[in-house]
């Protein structure tokens, strides 16, 4: 026990005979270890973050949208009615077991008004169970009920920031707006807590901002407005002819989804030929971003590991330089009664002094990931705010989140490091004959 | 200070017909060629001989840092020419002293741990009584100012000091040394002989090779290699011995 505690006491002593030397090499496994965690943390961040996106669209939820076909499928002449239909909300709702709730959505843009104050918006019309799947909060007031969807009553539910700039200092709640496009006035019955976007996922869910929303029941909106809806855009009308945005159906257990998703695809297979629908499944999508994250995480991880290897060679590379320079020390130490295996030992114990050394600092630079990019950030935006703004969202938004494995992990593997690439130099400081050593100059 | 740890029956070494060859691509070099003689405890023995005679070689043997390609080396009841190398390694930590021309101190330690080395391979931690010991030696060789001080900060007389001191941490069978005084001048030569002469009287066994007359005729006995092989061995007298101390205490270089 005690030769090894003597070893340690002797290898760091040695290893003080050339700072400089060894505090470089020491850097090398500093920077793998630290970038080992660094890079896994922060790969783990923009995992994370897209997951986040995806999962608050909820797992158990399918999504299908009715998107604007290409123009060629569209009859020249005359509007053609596309998209989802509430005779298809009806069937999905009512003849899959599987489907616990279904949410019909019709979304258009609108000017809304309040005394002076005119502002565009976006009009939703739907259901109760809008509130929940958006994960909404109220701060005033109620939401949209089954009772008011089902009297097709004229009341409206109103945004936080729609309620701020219609209303300023007054209450809302009881009051009217006014929707010049329709000459229609919808009573305030609540307003809601601000809520952030969603940001787009993956391509086939575009980003959703509910900051300028005003919620209807649906059923008022098509008594009232109908499906047929013009917009004039630079001089020219243009009408569509939509029942549904959108419906989302919540799925009982969240295993039955693919098999739900099934269902409905098949249901829908009308839409092929028009292309005017998508189905979204947050699940699938959560599923292939999780294999991403994984991919890109491995991606990163090995990129990390070449700077350890390097950090490594450099370690070898110094511990032969050392050998060599030492053999005549290794001579007198034979000479004096030390075994080969003392030489080894020696040796190793120097190599693995600097490898953890490299290692333990690694791994505390490492814990600072976190606050070290956000610090960076907020410097960043301080002195290039306006290039900062240029930045992909990643850039701006990324918490980056340590994987907790990589702290034992890049610690053992300094340590591997450092025997693995000791090794060769410490047996050949063992196997120089103690005679030829002595006599090195 | 016997050697109460392993039976010697009286002599520090035996060399029984010693034999050692260096087998090259070309040739075979015949170091020795068969060597007998015996070192008695106490004894002071010179090895002298002309450069490439084998004295060299000798010692190593001696120190077991090689093994003899024939004949036998016996430490007490131990013949050595038989052993492995690790057993080789147990035999020089725990029975012998080196004492080197280049004086090998290793050179991040202090003189107190450079004197500690051989104990270091011993195996055990040191115990409170080897601690004192060191210092005890550091002091008898004139350096216990210097337990902390770097081979670096010291004279080569010191050093060499150190490395005296170093050889009998162990409480060895015998020193060994080879060309000790080499490096050193005529007033530090004699330093060192006279501390290799306290030490004899106290009991130690001493085998030195040298090139010098002046330091052989202080020695008990003088053995002569040529070749490989014994030319002579020869006991000097007491007066020889004591005439040679005169002379160089008479002849050494005023100080200035
Ligand atoms: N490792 C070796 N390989 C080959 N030959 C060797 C080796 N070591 C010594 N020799 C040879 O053995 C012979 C004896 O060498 P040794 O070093 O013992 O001489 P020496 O008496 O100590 O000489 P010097 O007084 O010059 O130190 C020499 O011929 C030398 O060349
Ligand atoms: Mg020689």
């Amino acid at each position: 026990m005690n030769i090894w505690l003597g070893t340690i006491q002797l290898g760091v002593k040695s290893l003080w005979l050339h700072p400089l030397r060894s505090l470089l090499t020491v850097l090398g496994i500093f920077i793998g270890v630290a970038s080992v965690i660094w890079l896994l943390a922060i790969s783990k961040g923009i995992g994370d973050e897209a997951q986040r996106q995806i999962e608050s669209l909820g797992a158990d939820t399918i999504m299908i949208r009715t998107i604007k076909p290409p123009s060629e499928k569209m009859s020249a002449q005359g509007l053609t009615p596309y998209g989802l239909t509430r005779e298809e909300f009806d069937l999905l709702s009512t003849s899959i077991p599987t489907v616990k709730s279904a949410l019909p959505i019709r979304e258009l843009r609108r000017q809304f008004q309040y005394r002076d104050r005119k502002l565009d918006g976006r009009l939703v019309g739907c259901t109760p169970e809008y509130f929940e799947v958006n994960r909404m909060e109220m701060a005033d007031g109620h939401f949209i009920s089954d009772a008011e969807n089902f009297s097709m009553a004229t009341n409206c539910v109103l945004s936080a920031k729609m309620a701020e700039r219609l209303f300023w200092h007054e209450d809302p709640i009881g009051k009217r707006i006014y929707l010049p496009e329709n000459q229609d006035f919808y009573f305030v019955v609540g307003v809601l807590k601000p809520k952030g976007a969603t940001a787009a996922v993956g391509g086939s869910m575009a980003a959703q901002d509910f900051s300028n929303d005003v919620y209807i029941p649906i059923r008022t909106l098509h008594q009232r407005i109908g499906d047929m809806v013009m917009v004039s855009r630079s001089g020219s009308r243009e009408g569509e002819i939509i029942e549904l945005n959108q419906i989302t159906l919540r799925v009982a257990e969240v295993s039955d989804v693919k098999r739900t998703a099934d269902l409905v695809e098949s249901a829908l297979s009308s839409h092929e030929k028009m292309e005017d629908i998508s189905v979204v499944v947050p699940l699938e999508l959560l599923e292939q971003a999780r294999t991403t994250r994984a991919m890109f995480m491995l991606f990163m991880g090995m990129i990390a590991a070449i700077s350890l290897l390097v950090g490594g060679i450099g370690i070898m590379n110094i511990m032969l330089a050392t050998v060599t320079e030492r053999t005549r020390e290794i001579g007198i130490r034979r000479a004096l009664g030390a075994k080969r295996r003392d030489i080894i030992r020696q040796f190793l114990v120097e190599t693995s002094v600097l490898s953890l050394a490299g290692g333990i600092t690694g791994i505390l630079f490492g814990l600072l990931c976190g606050p070290a990019v956000n610090g960076a950030r907020a410097l960043a935006n301080i002195w290039f705010s306006e290039q900062m703004a240029d930045l992909p969202e990643v850039v701006r938004t990324v918490q980056p989140s340590i994987v907790p494995e990589s702290i034992p992990g890049a610690f053992l593997i300094s340590l591997i490091v450092g025997l693995v690439f000791g090794i060769y130099p410490a047996t050949r400081a063992a196997k120089m004959n103690p005679i030829e050593a002595l006599r090195h100059e | 200070m016997s050697n109460p740890k392993f039976e010697t029956d009286g002599f520090a070494c035996r060399v029984v017909d010693m034999k050692k060859e260096y087998v090259l691509k070309s040739e075979t070099v015949r170091a020795l060629r068969g060597v007998s003689f015996d070192v008695p405890e106490g004894d002071y023995v010179a090895i002298m001989g002309p450069s490439g005679s084998g004295k060299s070689t000798l010692l190593n043997m001696l120190g077991c840092l090689d093994k003899p390609t024939s004949g036998s080396l016996w430490l007490g009841s131990d013949d050595v020419a038989t052993m492995n190398d690790d057993q080789l390694a147990d035999i020089r930590s725990q029975r012998i002293g080196f004492v080197f021309q280049s004086y090998n101190l290793i050179q991040q330690l202090t003189v107190v741990e450079n004197i500690q080395v051989p104990l270091f391979y011993q195996g055990k931690s040191l115990s409170k009584a080897q601690q004192l010991r060191s210092i005890e030696l550091a002091r008898m060789v004139g350096l216990a100012e210097r337990l902390d001080h770097r081979p670096t900060q010291l004279s080569g007389g010191q050093q060499q000091r150190v490395a005296i001191a170093r050889s009998l941490v162990n409480d060895p069978f015998f020193i060994l040394a080879d060309e000790p005084t080499g490096n050193l001048d005529s007033r530090t030569t004699e330093e060192i002989l006279q501390l290799f002469e306290k030490l004899n009287n106290e009991g130690r066994t001493i085998i030195l090779v040298t090139h010098e007359d002046e330091v052989s005729k202080r020695a008990k006995r003088v053995v002569r290699l040529k070749d490989g092989r014994l030319q002579w061995d020869r006991q000097n007298s007491q007066e020889v011995r004591e005439a040679a101390a005169k002379y160089a205490i008479d002849n050494m270089p005023v100080e200035v």
